[in-house]
């Protein structure tokens, strides 16, 4: 089997690596490169760039970031926000980048997973879902960053991007983001329990037990933001404690 | 002087991740993309993502798969990853039959693992998983994997076929999935191959790129 995957999330505006809660009320932390150095030392699985106003603003700039990070950063890297066209996505992975995390733009034109998928592979698309609770068991996708709803399902939406030839699926609880209190375990689980391809959870990471319960629902990697930005835990120690509980990652010494 | 690494640029995949792993590993890199650029090449590597069928086609119609093989010939190591691996094969079954570059001996094969207990298992195989020694071999010595502990191998795979060596003693490196011991590295005198990505593998992948540009 594949380890348990930890990754480490960057939203990112403009020049700067920012966090909010609920994806809103951003906060300016730093680098983004300086930190992606430092998560790459530290032994993260993976990284995620997110640029947090790409689609409000009809752009698309994170192919020079990208590119400055892969000269000494040598780990898979997912770029998304904004990517609206197939070559969008050559042009990111021209940059560095592995894979394209798509989701206003899928939306839209859910054709264009399938044009991404068959052209680049569907190891490449990741379906971004960003999924708010609408009732005790029913969740809405939510596009530009939580701001817009769109009156999906996510259950179905998430079951018609794997149709469609989406390789992974970002999923990130709008509910749950920047507020340390854990996951949304029963979105988490309803999506894993619909779809064969692999789920990233992401939004809510403010301890390692989180990525415990996380992981026992069902999720094949772990997204983390805050814990890591503002250095609550050191990353050490949250995969010496997901491995104690009994989940398989990657050992870095 | 830097060790020259020319990799073949055919049109398939991203590069320039790894150019930027090879430059880390002290090498000069030179994109090479026509069978007059193999001509004095001392070191190659094959790179690629996508489709087996449509990467043997690019290398046909530019004459590169001749070109490799004559390369080869003259005893140079050839590095391939991922699908440049695979294409080191004689033939696939992804999407019908397709004609490798047949150097080394074996077929490459859709996924077809499941869990321990019987379970279907996730396909493609994505993730870090651990390098294992296959039963016919002892160390590692003298391959790619050198300066690699077993207790700290995981690299990076992302992969729907699998390559299957016909000759047991061509696997250097093999990873679990699941009930299927998969080839990770492949290799038959001055040819190898991996399976997963060294240049996303970080400190491992390194180490092993390192190898390969270092050896003499």
């Amino acid at each position: 089997m594949s380890n348990t995957r930890l990754i480490a999330r960057l939203d990112v505006k403009g020049p700067n690596l920012i966090k909010g809660i609920h994806l809103e009320g951003l906060r300016i932390i730093g680098s983004p490169n300086e930190h992606a150095l430092s998560y790459y030392e530290q032994g993260i699985d993976e990284l995620i760039y997110m640029d947090c106003v790409a689609s409000l603003y009809g752009r698309n700039s994170l192919g020079e970031l990208i590119r400055k990070t892969a000269e000494n950063v040598f780990i898979p890297m997912t770029v998304g926000g904004g990517v609206r066209s197939v070559e969008d996505v050559a042009n990111l992975l021209r940059c560095g980048a592995d894979k394209v995390a798509v989701n206003t733009a899928a939306v839209g034109n859910p054709g264009l997973v399938s044009e991404i998928a068959r052209r680049f592979g569907s190891q490449c698309m990741v379906l971004s879902i960003e999924a708010k609770r609408v009732a005790p068991d029913r969740w809405e996708v939510f596009t530009d960053n939580g701001r817009e709803s769109t009156g999906l399902d996510v259950v179905e939406w998430a079951r018609k991007g794997a149709s469609l030839g989406a390789g992974e699926i970002l999923l990130t609880s709008v509910d749950q983001e920047g507020t340390r209190k854990g996951f949304d375990l029963e979105l988490v689980q309803t999506v894993t329990e619909t779809v064969g391809i692999p789920v990233i959870a992401s939004g809510g990471m403010g301890s390692a037990q989180h990525a415990v319960d996380v992981v026992g629902t069902g999720a094949d990697a772990v997204a983390m933001a805050d814990i890591l930005h503002y250095k609550r835990a050191a990353l050490a120690d949250i995969r010496n404690d997901v491995s104690a509980a009994g989940i398989r990652v990657r050992m870095y010494e | 002087m830097n060790d020259i690494v020319s990799v073949i640029d055919y049109g398939v995949g991203n590069l320039f991740s790894v150019q930027k792993a090879l430059e880390h590993c002290g090498a000069t890199v030179r994109l090479v993309s026509s069978p007059e650029d193999l001509k004095h090449a001392t070191k190659v590597l094959l790179p690629g993502v996508g489709a087996f069928a449509d990467a043997m086609r690019q290398l046909n119609a530019s004459g590169m798969d001749e070109a490799i093989k004559a390369y080869v010939a003259s005893g140079a190591p050839l590095f391939g990853i991922c699908l440049g691996m695979q294409l080191l094969l004689d033939s696939s079954h992804e999407f019908g039959h397709s004609e490798g570059l047949g150097l080394i001996p074996g077929t490459v094969e859709l996924i077809t693992a499941r869990g321990l207990s019987g379970q279907p298992i996730k396909v493609p195989h994505i993730g870090w998983s651990s390098l294992v020694m296959p039963p016919t071999r002892s160390s590692w010595e003298g391959t790619v994997l050198e300066t690699v502990e077993t207790r700290n191998s995981a690299v990076y795979f992302v992969h729907s076929y699998m390559a299957v060596p016909s000759v047991a003693e061509h696997r250097v490196a093999d990873c679990q999935y699941g009930d299927t011991a998969v080839a990770a590295v492949v290799a038959r005198d001055n040819v190898c191959g991996a399976q997963f990505h060294p240049e996303k593998s970080g400190r491992v992948g390194l180490s092993m790129l390192r190898s390969f540009v270092t050896a003499r």
